[in-house]
């Protein structure tokens, strides 16, 4: 998986390594602020009240 | 030819094998990426938005006529700013009227229908243990005769955790109710208007009641804490830097 993405990645090694950085911090970015945020309130271990 | 198909197997073998472990390595990254989130990045956003919170109840409370707040608060309006000096000096959270997620990302939420800080019958308040600001986490810290503060528009109510400060002892309160007690999330009277009593059961007296998940990390069951509102509350106009429990005593 991450040999391909390697290979079909333009540029030399340096312009690679930046693609991918950028690409890792892209994915990190989205899990963090967009499918962590709807994920958690499905998850059992948030309740802290009564009676749910 | 034999052999070439042998390699070729060997070689799609190879592939398999790797893509698996990369996506188990990837699943390990991402998981531990949750519980980073968890800790630390609930925890930022909680700050921001708690700041927001106190500017808005700060300049509500600046700019709203004299007299009787209205009876009930929509839910999501912040309620009331709650102090608790044993978790520290600076611990100032605001509170806001509502118990669902929502709310508890924001900050602890007081249940809907019970009554008002400073009010006869059981103030109760939910919060998070673990992330969101973690405003619960060390609520077993707390320990009898600590004070609790809540700071509304005019008044201030100073609450005092159940039992006896002499010997420590959770259980001594001549009323029975204890205060700290480790319960079932089913344990619904535990916020009724007299803890441990019915739920329509007349309230004996002002008290507070605090709830969060315990053990840490885990929902199995709930800590919650009683406390009974110290003297009558003070009015801020008589004491605009607070009572002395905000000062350690």
């Amino acid at each position: 998986m991450y040999g391909w993405i390697w290979r079909h990645l333009p540029g030399g090694t340096t312009g690679k390594a930046a693609l991918a950085l950028l690409l890792a911090l892209g994915v990190a970015t989205l899990l963090l602020f967009v499918v962590f945020p709807w994920v958690e309130p499905r998850l059992p271990f948030n309740a802290v009240t009564v009676g749910d | 030819m034999g052999q070439d198909d042998e390699v070729r197997r060997s070689g799609r073998l190879r592939t398999l094998t790797r893509g698996l472990g990369e996506l188990l390595v990837t699943g390990g990254v991402v998981v531990l990426l949750f519980v980073a989130y968890e800790l630390f990045v609930t925890d930022l956003l909680n700050d921001r938005r708690q700041a927001e919170l106190d500017e808005q109840v700060q300049a509500e409370w600046r700019e709203r006529p004299a007299g009787p707040a209205a009876a009930e608060a929509a839910v999501g309006a912040p309620l009331a700013v709650m102090y608790i000096p044993r978790l520290g000096a600076d611990y100032r959270r605001v509170v806001l009227e509502g118990t669902a997620e929502e709310q508890l990302s924001q900050g602890p939420g007081h249940y809907p229908g019970t009554a008002r800080p400073g009010e006869q019958g059981n103030v109760a308040i939910a919060g998070h243990r673990v992330g969101k600001g973690s405003p619960f986490l060390d609520l077993d810290r707390l320990v009898p005769g600590d004070p609790v503060v809540l700071e509304t528009a005019d008044e201030w109510s100073t609450y005092r955790v159940l039992g006896d400060p002499v010997r420590g002892d959770f259980g001594a309160d001549p009323s029975g109710i204890p205060g700290r007690q480790v319960i079932l999330p089913t344990q619904l009277d535990v916020v009724s208007p007299t803890p441990d009593a019915a739920a329509d059961a007349p309230a004996s007296g002002a008290y507070l009641t605090l709830t969060t998940c315990h053990p840490r990390f885990s929902a199995r069951q709930r800590l919650v804490i009683h406390a009974v509102l110290d003297g009558a509350p003070v009015r801020k106009t008589e004491r605009p830097d607070g009572p002395p429990a905000l000062r350690g005593r």
